[in-house]
């Protein structure tokens, strides 16, 4: 049985992808109504940094198994 | 009605979500072979998993949700709930209890009643357990139900009832392997989904002290008001806090709630198993920065006229659970918010199931093969228990429909936790550290501190007794009067179950041998290094525990 650590990895990775795929087109085309503290563009670095723990988390964990 | 919003890729967000746990559903169940497997997650986890599951267990959205407004309400003074009201309770069940509950390698904390003492001991706790877990159930569906309903504009029943059969399909498929394996889940999307709304916030004020600054002075200290109840926001007494939140309530809940205990059974080793509340008791310290922060952020806005934040209302009463949704829609842009409602989302959900895998494990075990047919097979228990899921979550939809009918539910739901809880610490404390306590004791006590604490809800609310009568002070909130009177149930079990045990025939102490201290050897981690052991990380988490008290006193 895979381990848990390795969906966690992916599904965070998946979240992280969709989240900057979505921040980088609000960057292209702003919104014409924006959240409060909006110009630091949250969802972009919190998506990004969602995809890179997801991918360190599913690699480190992918050949692990649990009995 | 506040509308979050959905984009369409805030959907695709929650679908990932749903995704994820059925696909993880369908592929452990071909890991689920027999009962132990089913029930107790075949005793293969790590202190790691089993850890993080019994924080999440307790983590739900009701709490999340509830707690920031709490936290909106009463101010710092909601911390002691994860502090105080949990860390000492987490070390201690580590620590001295845990070896009792592994090392008779039973499958719920009913099963341990019926070592220690006796069967009609032992079903006189599951029925009451049942009871609660199903109750509670309910309560969490109505509860997300009402959320979804409120904040997303989505439909009442369309909601819970896809909710119900999604946590229905998984935990039927895996039990409590696929209920752990969502609630590791869950921890995850609560950190990521929920960190920045507190993060934003600070950002926004330009500091922790900043935010500290806005709020009433008596909102943001955790003891230096506590010695007169009229100047905190709790209106409570450092005693009510102490004996009644921080001993009886934290002690009976996080040592004997087998809802988050099962979650520690399921550890691979005794080291494991003594770990496991111990690792969670790090990250329960930590989650004060999510909900205590938000609250105050939230109460800081409100504050200030210019920020345009302020909570909803229904009617005349101000709706303290907007506060958390709220700050998500100020702050979070199309993603993120799908994020924070997946986070929601995943509270609830984590909660169901944690609820219905303690529920069917306990009957299947506690009241089925105990009571009606004590020669069922491996295979036959399997099915009953896969059985058992999907009645239970039948009951707790048939049970949130009925809490719907209620005005204040959360009054009842404080009221099941001290009728349960609170006295079977009780029994448990004597039971694990006293030969003597005879099974006629414990029965005689724990049915006198349920009934005790039933009675002391219902003289308050019909004011058959002034709610000072209990709380020792002239005035009382609420919270104050849950936490007195848990209290005094417990004072009332242990005094019975004492007096009792004095009168009636004890067990043979042969039969007692690795159930109570004194005739238990102590194998635990002996040949390990100090700085490996249980005892070495409880003393540390204790440590940080009093420095958090001290530098917000």
């Amino acid at each position: 049985m895979k381990s848990i650590w390795y969906f966690v990895g992916l599904m965070l990775a998946t979240m992280g992808a969709i989240i900057t795929a979505s921040a980088l087109y609000s960057l292209a085309n702003p919104p014409a109504e924006s959240k409060v503290l909006a110009h630091l563009h949250p969802d972009l670095w919190w998506g990004f940094l969602m995809l890179a723990f997801g991918i360190f988390f599913a690699l480190l964990h992918r050949r692990k198994t649990v009995r | 009605m506040v509308t979050l919003g959905l984009n369409p890729v805030d959907w695709l967000v929650i679908a990932v979500y749903f995704g994820f746990i059925l696909g993880l559903g369908y592929y452990l169940k071909k890991f689920t072979r027999n009962q132990e497997d089913f029930f107790i997650a075949g005793r293969k986890n790590s202190s790691w998993v089993a850890g993080l599951a019994f924080l999440s267990a307790n983590l739900g959205a009701l709490e999340l949700l509830g707690m920031t407004g709490n936290t909106f309400k009463y101010g710092m003074y909601v911390a002691h709930f994860y502090w105080i009201g949990a860390i000492p309770a987490m070390v201690f069940l580590g620590l001295y209890m845990m070896p009792f509950y592994y090392s008779s390698r039973i499958h719920s904390v009913p099963g341990y009643l019926r070592l220690r003492f006796d069967e009609k001991t032992r079903v006189l706790n599951a029925i009451a357990f049942a009871v609660m877990t199903l109750l509670v159930s309910g309560i969490n569906l109505y509860a997300m139900a009402l959320v979804l309903h409120t904040f997303l504009g989505w439909n009442w029943d369309v909601s819970m009832l896809i909710s119900a059969g999604t946590v229905a399909a998984y935990v039927t498929l895996s039990g409590l392997l696929s209920a752990i394996f969502t609630e590791i889940i869950q921890f995850f999307l609560i950190w990521f989904g929920l960190f920045l709304v507190s993060a934003l916030g600070i950002i926004e004020f330009g500091g922790v002290r900043e935010v500290m600054a806005r709020i009433p002075p008596s909102f943001a200290t955790l003891w230096s008001t506590s010695g007169d109840p009229a100047q905190n926001g709790m209106v409570i007494t450092w005693a009510g806090i102490v004996l009644g939140l921080g001993f009886v309530l934290s002690f009976g809940y996080w040592t004997t709630d087998f809802l988050v205990v099962q979650r520690a059974f399921s550890a691979r080793d005794l080291r494991a198993a003594r770990m496991t509340p111990i690792i969670a008791s790090f990250f329960k310290m930590a989650v004060p920065f999510l909900v205590i922060m938000s609250g105050l952020v939230a109460l800081a806005l409100a504050s200030d006229p210019k920020s345009g934040f302020a909570l909803l209302r229904d009617g005349n009463q101000v709706n303290y659970d907007s506060a958390l949704p709220l700050l998500i829609q100020r702050y979070y842009p199309p993603g993120l918010i799908g994020l924070g409602v997946t986070a929601l989302l995943a509270g609830f959900m984590a909660g169901q199931a944690g609820n219905v895998s303690a529920f069917n494990t306990v009957w299947t075990y506690d009241i089925y093969r105990a009571l009606i047919n004590p020669k069922a097979s491996d295979d036959l228990l399997l099915w009953m228990g896969r059985v058992t899921t999907i009645v239970g979550i039948v009951l707790s939809v048939g049970t949130a429909y009925w809490a719907k009918s209620f005005p204040s539910i959360m009054d009842y739901m404080q009221a099941i936790f001290s009728w349960v809880n609170a006295p079977l610490f009780a029994t448990m404390l004597l039971g694990m550290f006293v030969v003597w306590i005879t099974p006629n004791g414990a029965f005689w006590g724990l049915l006198a501190g349920m009934g005790s604490s039933f009675f002391l809800f219902l003289a308050v609310k019909f004011a058959w007794i002034t709610p000072a009568a209990i709380t020792l002070s002239p005035v009382a909130s609420d919270m104050a009067a849950n936490f007195w009177r848990a209290w005094w149930a417990w004072v009332i079990c242990f005094l019975v179950t004492i007096g009792v045990s004095l009168f009636t025939r004890r067990k043979p102490r042969e039969e007692l041998v690795g159930l109570v201290k004194g005739l238990t050897a102590e194998t635990a981690t002996v040949a390990v290094p100090f700085i490996k052991k249980p005892e070495f990380y409880g003393i540390i988490s204790i440590v940080v525990l009093i420095l958090l008290n001290i530098y917000y006193w």
